[in-house]
């Protein structure tokens, strides 16, 4: 199993995303953003978390202008694997891959802690080990993550089952950080090969760092 | 020539800013303030002599790149 890491001017999310496959036994390469095509047998794309370009003009608006962005979207257009991490996830909804936008979040701060999430839909490769309605612990880190679509663009996400993760409390009632259209914490596409969102699985591979709940995320991934 | 492009955000997405600095405002006894909006001007010299071409040329990099069109609305004003 191999895994590139896309990475920005930066991004600072990237070590810890490698480090998480790693773990989970992955071969990982960091794939630097001028990079024109994705090497060969890769089985899973990141685009990690970070301030890509400084989150100038947009989170993740300079970063769909790279040059590894073709190649990806070519890689994501023939069914390979993509997931977007909070920066990442911002880099994929700008790029047209994922639907939506990412404000900033309601009551404009900077928002860094831990928080629950509710699994919505474990029919995709992400979530394949989380049972429906699993309140899980993962760190969230984020100034934009305020998700946003509209009506019609919700109603088909729900539709066909895009809806993989709420913000909840530990209960799994809905605790909405940051203001995000139905306390929507991640998505994926129509064709479930392409995923986004603002929390950090891989800053939860550790029970003594406060949580492991993000390894049987990541390890969704792996030997499908 | 120059393009000035205004971006916001769209009407009936919330401006989180904007609200905030209008209670900032009416905290402040700006009693007459009804509503703000927060958004950014982006100033474009160009090397072009055709105002039409130029607006042609900055609407496509508002699509491609300086708004994003889920949540935003742009405007563009060419000067000579």
């Amino acid at each position: 199993m191999k895994v590139g890491i896309v990475q920005f001017p930066g991004t600072n999310c990237e070590y810890d995303t490698q480090h998480a496959f790693a773990a989970l036994g992955c071969e990982t390469q960091i794939l630097w953003h001028k990079e024109d095509t994705i090497p060969q047998g890769c089985d899973l794309l990141v685009v990690a978390g970070g301030f890509s370009y400084g989150d100038y003009l947009r989170s993740g608006a300079i970063a769909k202008m790279s040059p590894i962005m073709k190649a990806l979207n070519a890689y994501a257009d023939n069914g390979g694997k993509v997931l977007g991490i909070c920066n990442g996830f911002q880099v994929l909804t700008e790029t047209g891959l994922l639907p939506g936008a990412l404000k900033r979040n309601e009551g404009l701060h900077f928002i860094s802690t831990h928080h629950h999430l509710k699994v919505i839909q474990n029919d995709n490769d992400f979530l394949r080990h989380c049972k429906v309605d699993q309140v899980v612990n993962i760190p969230i880190a984020h100034h934009d993550g305020n998700f946003y679509i509209d009506e019609a663009g919700l109603k088909e996400l729900y539709a066909n089952n895009q809806v993989l993760l709420k913000y909840t409390d530990a209960s799994g009632k809905i605790d909405n950080p940051n203001g995000s259209v139905d306390s929507i914490a991640g998505i994926c596409n129509k064709a479930k090969n392409v995923f986004g969102l603002m929390p950090h699985p891989e800053r939860a591979m550790e029970a003594l760092l406060g949580s492991d709940d993000g390894r049987a995320m990541l390890e969704g991934f792996i030997n499908i | 020539m120059k393009a000035i492009v205004n971006v916001f955000l769209k009407n009936g997405v919330l401006d989180s800013q904007g609200k905030a600095v209008q209670h900032a405002l009416s905290g402040h006894g700006f009693e007459s303030v009804k509503d703000v909006r927060v958004g950014k001007q982006i100033i474009i010299e160009m090397n072009e002599s055709d105002a039409a071409t130029a607006k042609e040329k900055v609407a496509h990099m508002c699509e491609e790149l300086l708004a994003n069109t889920v949540i935003e609305d742009y405007e563009i004003e060419i000067q000579a």
